[in-house]
C-alpha cells in the first residue's frame, strides 16, 4: 500500500507534517471507498489503517494507551494457540471415543485387562493383556473368565472348572480355578460364598498380546512415572512449533 | 523437520505399527491347520460312591486315557490345556459339567500321551443325583497362541454310567 511506504521512512519528520500528507492521500481511500469494494478487502484495508496507526504512535513517541493495548493484541497470535489447545483437546477425546466404542463393541466393563498375578502361568504371564468378550452365551467349563469378588475392588482371571446350571433360569453356580493355583478359588470369594454368578462375570477372554501390559504395571505401581510421562508429552505439544 | 526427537518418534510409530501387523498375522496363520485330535477315555474303576457330610453326592473314578493331541499344535501355539470334565443332567439342573482332570501340555512330544490317573478334582454333584446316572466324558482343549486368538473345542464321549448304590 503506497501511502504505508511514504511514513515508513519518517523517523524524523515532525509530525504536522505527516499529518498533511495524510490528508493528501486520503482522498484516493475515499474514492475506493465510494466505489464499494468487496468486504475482504474492506478488512484488509482496516487492518493496514490500524497499523498505520499505531506505527504512527510508537514513530511519534506518545506511546499513548491506546498504541499499546493495539500492539499487544496483535502480539499474542490468538489463532495458533487456540489451535494448540484444540489439537490436545481432539487427542484425548479420540481416546476416550475409541474407549468407549470397545466398551460397546464387546459389550464388556472393561474390554481389555492386564494380569497381574502369576496364577495363569504358563499360559498368561504377569504383564500380558486379555481381550474381553462378554455375550449371553452360557458360560461352560474351560472358558477363562474374568470375575469380581464382591468386596474386592481386583478383578480375577480364572478358568471355569464346575457349571451347575438350573433348568429354567438359566441360572449358573459356577466355580473357577487358576491353572497354576493347587485348590479351587473358594478360598478367594467372598465370606460363605460357594459358588459365581453370572453377574460377577466381567467377560470371557479371547485373546491376548504378550508383554504389551508392563507399561500399565509400571505406571501403577510408581505413579512418579506417569506424571513425568504426561508431564513431558504436555512440554512437547506446547512447545512444538506445529 | 529433521530433527532427533522426529525422527526416533517416526521410526517408533512405524515399529509398533509393524509389530502389531505381524501379531494380527501370526494369529490369522492359525485358521489354515488342519486339527484332527483323538482321545479315548476308559473308567477302570469306581473307587468309592458315598454321600458327602454336607449332603451331596461324592464319587471318585480311575480313569485310563488316551489322547494324541499333536495336530493342535502350530508355530504360533504356546501350551495346549486340556481337560476332561464329566457332563449329566439332573432333574434340577440342565446340565452340570464337572471338570476332574487336566493337563498344560507345553510342546508337541508331550502331545501324544497315555495316563491311568484317579481324578484329580472332587467329583461332587449338588444334590443327590448321582445314583445310577448316565453321563458323557468329554476332551476339552484350549490353544494358548504365543499371541493373539484363542481357539476351544471339544471331543464328547458318552455311554458311562454310574452304579445304582453307594458303595
Amino acid at each position: 500500500m503506497s501511502f504505508v511506504n511514504r511514513f515508513s521512512d519518517s523517523g524524523k519528520t515532525p509530525w504536522s507534517n505527516q499529518l498533511n500528507r495524510a490528508f493528501i492521500t486520503r482522498p484516493s481511500l475515499t474514492l475506493r471507498v465510494l466505489s464499494s469494494p468487496p468486504p475482504l478487502l474492506r478488512l484488509k484495508q482496516g487492518w493496514c489503517l490500524l497499523s498505520e496507526l499505531s506505527r504512527r504512535e510508537s514513530e511519534s513517541q506518545k506511546m499513548g494507551l491506546v498504541g499499546e493495548t493495539i500492539d499487544s493484541i496483535k502480539s499474542i497470535q490468538i489463532r495458533q494457540h487456540l489451535t494448540q489447545a484444540i489439537s490436545l483437546g481432539m487427542i484425548v477425546t479420540s481416546a476416550l471415543i475409541i474407549w468407549k466404542a470397545l466398551m460397546c463393541v464387546t459389550g464388556s466393563e472393561s474390554p481389555v485387562v492386564v494380569v497381574l498375578s502369576g496364577s495363569m502361568e504358563p499360559g498368561f504371564k504377569r504383564g500380558d493383556i486379555l481381550f474381553l468378550h462378554m455375550s449371553k452365551d452360557p458360560i461352560r467349563a474351560g472358558e477363562i473368565v474374568v470375575f469380581n469378588v464382591d468386596g474386592r475392588d481386583i478383578p480375577i482371571v480364572h478358568r471355569v472348572i464346575k457349571v451347575h446350571e438350573r433348568e429354567n433360569t438359566g441360572e449358573v453356580d459356577v466355580l473357577t480355578k487358576g491353572d497354576n493355583n493347587y485348590g479351587d478359588d473358594r478360598l478367594l470369594y467372598a465370606e460363605g460364598q460357594q459358588w459365581l454368578h453370572r453377574h460377577h462375570i466381567m467377560g470371557r477372554a479371547v485373546g491376548f498380546l504378550p508383554y504389551v501390559g508392563w507399561v500399565t504395571i509400571i505406571m501403577t505401581e510408581k505413579p512418579i512415572i506417569k506424571y513425568i510421562l504426561i508431564g513431558a508429552l504436555g512440554l512437547l505439544v506446547i512447545t512444538s512449533k506445529d | 523437520m529433521h530433527s532427533f526427537g522426529y525422527r526416533a518418534n517416526a521410526l517408533l510409530t512405524f515399529a509398533l505399527t509393524i509389530l502389531a501387523f505381524m501379531c494380527a498375522i501370526a494369529s490369522f496363520s492359525d485358521n489354515f491347520s488342519n486339527q484332527t485330535p483323538s482321545a479315548q477315555i476308559q473308567i477302570l474303576n469306581i473307587n468309592w460312591f458315598q454321600e458327602e457330610p454336607h449332603g451331596n453326592d461324592e464319587v471318585s473314578l480311575t480313569l485310563n486315557i488316551t489322547a494324541d493331541l499333536q495336530s493342535l499344535f502350530t508355530w504360533n501355539t504356546k501350551q495346549v490345556f486340556a481337560f476332561v470334565a464329566a457332563e449329566y443332567k439332573t432333574s434340577k439342573n440342565s446340565l452340570n459339567q464337572v471338570s476332574l482332570w487336566d493337563a498344560i501340555i507345553p510342546e508337541k512330544e508331550h502331545a501324544k500321551f497315555w495316563i491311568q490317573i484317579s481324578n484329580k478334582y472332587p467329583f461332587i454333584d449338588k444334590g443327590h443325583n448321582l445314583r445310577g446316572k448316565d453321563f458323557n466324558l468329554t476332551l476339552h482343549w484350549h490353544v494358548m497362541p504365543k499371541t493373539g486368538k484363542m481357539l476351544a473345542d471339544k471331543i464328547v464321549m458318552s455311554g458311562y454310567r454310574l452304579p445304582d448304590a453307594y458303595r
